[in-house]
């Protein structure tokens, strides 16, 4: 019979007393497996913006933490724009041979509690999470000319139900009352990347900006096809800069005042007309008086009176097909299903604005990309249009200065917990050997050595920590799982059951150690038993 | 077999004072030999079984068993000894109460120098007539039963000794004879000398070699 199942017996014989033992042991290590878990992955999904695809957020100059916050884990409410004509200053101008990758997000709309983001094709092609490809459990990225297309994130088909095939509709803002925009079709589901945009909706960037109030004020100068952006000529960057810094709402208000002041003028320029019809513009010309006068009548137009719209649109858009040749049919849309059958051209460049850009930095000579980055960011914040910063910076800046003295708090705590549990389980033992002499000294009789008996102890001691630790573990990680939704919609991290941390690796040895230490008196006095003359106690 | 020369033993009272218990000359069992010892109470009969079986160590002399003087022995060597040559029962059983039968047995097997020989303590609780109850623990077992379990765990390591103190003290009169037998034919077949200390007439009249302490110890 080993000494491991003879120190088991002597676990089951006090059944009571080694249970609630066990269980203090179980829930100390419970509280020490969530502490670790929960910060080990949110530290590791914050912090590890390497494993992203990109190494510098470029947006308008304010709060830097916002500005991450608000584009890396679509924490944050929106924060200001940034002309259009700056990011191609990283795809075709002057940042252009620092830059690896640039890849545009224009954040602002909202689907149920999901964040939607406009960007392009290239943040599923380009970018990565951890070194993996972005995968699809469903469907595909969506295409440059895929105007109303998008993909969600796992998080996202799960809680809304949206499968491939499916629409949503953006609202403007995050509150329930907000505009809600014109459907886009889904045509892929990430598979999930426990990375924030599991939580997100990421639309075609030329679909999000012909949503209405997504257009800032400016020339009427169309855009030539996305294919074709990195070939036209980018805008004359002071007409871009005016009205950068207007953020969705001033400029919702301004469209608003500009709808008085500037009857006639295209303000929404590629709009198909909101089908809420809260804005729709029902005209019969384009004459600017009549426009005028129409508008004023916008408010009572039926929000399914597309004809009109439509004529309205058509009409717009002529001018710009005769002007460019390139008149975007969007024959697809009849394909994913928009109601929205008339075409749609790009929204002009002018009108354009991107919330931030997402860069990697060249790596220049074999060297790896962080090399550019100072030089880039500094170059940046010299301007007046942007700043740059490294997310990876700013997290650790906040994780330093809020997060870690709390974790370490928490951890101390839990760790006294588990403490205070292997204390129990020493006066738990200690207790039981006045009563156990008796039958320690029989197992000395039958040949048991001092040794033995204390080890025998010890393992009984071991296997109550180990016993009620595994418990404790299971139950931890159980109880993230369950906390997982509710932590993900928090932070945007999602834990799963089987989330390890590497400082868990420790938690094994340290109870063996706990366990042997708080094991250690009990076990001598075990060691020290007079057999004869506790044989000559009768039990 | 097993031989005691000049083997004293003295305890320490409360008060300081020495209180000797053993001193004797000469005593010795041969191999399978099957021997009674009797005593009056307090006379050091316990002591002495302890002395041999390693437990405690005498003051002076030798204990030789099986051509070993134990008394060389370190404590952790006495402690191995025991587990491989020497049988122990006790007058109140010993059996530890959260096992089995069968795993009391096995116990007794767990600190010899060969592994547990799940066959050999099978083949033993069925030799004491405890096949079915095997897996029963010591509390659903009768008084009876549980000497048998014990004297089944003494005998499992093929022991060169079985040292036997009142074994039948606890057990009712109508079990005392069956222990009796057990241990006898069990020593006989096994070629296990036998030291059986008892207080009872009854038991001691059917050995042939019957010693009394007080005759070979004369301490202080």
């Amino acid at each position: 019979m080993s000494l491991w199942k003879i120190a088991w017996r002597s676990i089951q014989q006090r059944a009571l007393a080694s249970s609630l033992t066990g269980i203090s042991m179980a829930l100390g290590v419970m509280l020490v497996v969530a502490v670790l878990v929960v910060h080990g992955v949110i530290d590791k999904s914050f912090l590890n913006n390497s494993g992203l695809g990109y190494n510098i957020v470029v947006g308008a100059k304010g709060g830097r933490l916002d500005l991450v916050l608000n584009t890396v884990y679509y924490l944050a409410p929106p924060v200001e724009n940034i002309p259009y004509s700056y990011y191609q200053e990283f795809t075709q101008g002057k940042f252009k041979e620092y830059v690896d990758k640039a890849i545009p997000v224009c954040l602002g709309d909202m689907y149920r509690d999901f964040r939607v983001i406009g960007t392009t094709p290239d943040f599923f092609d380009e970018l990565d999470y951890g070194g993996h490809p972005y995968e699809f459990a469903a469907g595909r990225n969506f295409k440059a000319d895929e105007y109303f297309c998008g993909v969600i994130g796992s998080t996202v088909a799960r809680e809304a139900e949206l499968e491939v095939g499916d629409e949503f509709q953006p609202a403007h803002g995050a509150s329930p009352e907000a505009h809600v925009h014109d459907p886009f079709k889904v045509v892929g589901i990430l598979k999930p990347t426990g990375t924030p945009n599991d939580r997100g909706l990421f639309i075609n960037m030329e679909g999000f900006y012909l949503i209405p109030e997504h257009a800032k004020p400016g020339d009427d100068e169309p855009a030539s096809h996305p294919a074709d952006h990195h070939e036209h000529e980018h805008h004359d960057e002071h007409g871009d800069a005016e009205g950068a810094h207007h953020d969705h709402e001033s400029e919702h208000d301004k469209e608003h005042a500009d709808h008085e002041d500037h009857a006639g003028e295209k303000e929404h320029a590629g709009d198909k007309g909101p089908a809420d019809g809260e804005h729709a513009d029902h005209h019969e010309d384009t004459d600017g008086d009549a426009h005028e006068r129409e508008h004023d009548q916008a408010a009572e137009m039926p929000a399914d009176d597309k004809d009109a719209d439509r004529d309205h649109e058509k009409g717009d858009h002529h001018d710009h097909a005769d002007e460019h040749g390139d008149h975007h049919e969007h024959a697809e849309h009849d394909e994913y299903g928009h109601h929205h059958e008339h075409s749609h051209e790009p929204l002009p460049f002018s009108k354009r604005e991107v919330t931030a850009i997402l860069v990697l930095t060249a790596s220049v000579g074999g060297a790896p990309p962080e090399l550019l980055a100072p030089g880039l960011i500094k170059s940046i914040n010299k301007d007046s249009v942007a700043q740059a910063v490294l997310p990876i910076r700013e997290m650790t800046k906040l994780f330093s200065t809020f997060v870690d003295p709390l974790r370490i708090v928490l951890l101390a705590l839990t760790v006294m917990i588990v403490i205070v549990s292997g204390i129990g389980i020493l006066v738990s033992i200690y207790n039981s050997m006045n009563e156990r002499q008796h039958e320690i000294a029989v197992i000395r009789a039958l040949g048991a050595g001092r040794r033995k008996v204390m080890f025998l102890v010890l393992l009984e001691s071991i296997l109550l920590s180990l016993g009620g630790g595994l418990a404790g573990w299971v139950v931890g990680h159980g109880l993230i799982a369950a906390l997982s939704p509710w932590i993900a919609v928090q932070t945007g991290v999602s834990i799963g059951f089987l989330q390890f941390v590497g400082y868990e690796l420790v938690i094994i040895p340290g109870l063996i150690a706990l366990a042997s230490l708080v094991g250690y008196l009990p076990a001598m006095a075990a060691y020290r038993t007079d057999v004869a003359k506790a044989l000559s106690v009768t039990p | 077999m097993l031989l005691l020369k000049g083997v004293s033993k003295t305890f320490r009272e409360p008060d300081g004072s020495a209180l000797p218990i053993l001193d004797i000359k000469q005593f010795q069992v041969a191999a399978g030999e099957q021997a009674v010892l009797m005593g009056r109470s307090g006379c050091g009969k316990t002591t002495l079984l302890h002395v041999i079986a390693g437990i405690s160590r005498p003051d002076t002399g030798v204990v030789r068993i099986d051509g070993c003087d134990i008394t060389r022995l370190s404590e952790a060597g006495r402690d191995r000894f025991r587990a491989d040559k020497i049988g122990y029962v006790f007058q109140t059983f010993n059996l530890l109460p959260g096992f089995s039968a069968l795993e009391n047995v096995l116990l007794g097997m767990s600190f010899a120098g060969g592994r547990p020989d799940a066959p050999r303590a099978r083949q033993l609780l069925e030799r004491v007539g405890l096949a079915h109850r095997l897996t029963h623990r010591p509390a659903m077992l009768s008084v009876g039963e549980q000497q048998r379990v014990a004297v089944a765990r003494a005998l499992a390591n093929r022991p060169k000794l079985l040292l036997a103190d009142e074994p039948t003290a606890n057990v009712d009169s109508g079990h005392q004879q069956q222990i009796i037998d057990l241990v006898r034919q069990t020593c006989r077949e096994e070629q296990v000398a036998l030291l059986l200390v008892t207080h009872t007439a009854e038991v001691a009249e059917q050995f042939s070699r019957v010693d009394r302490l007080e005759d070979f110890n004369q301490p202080g």
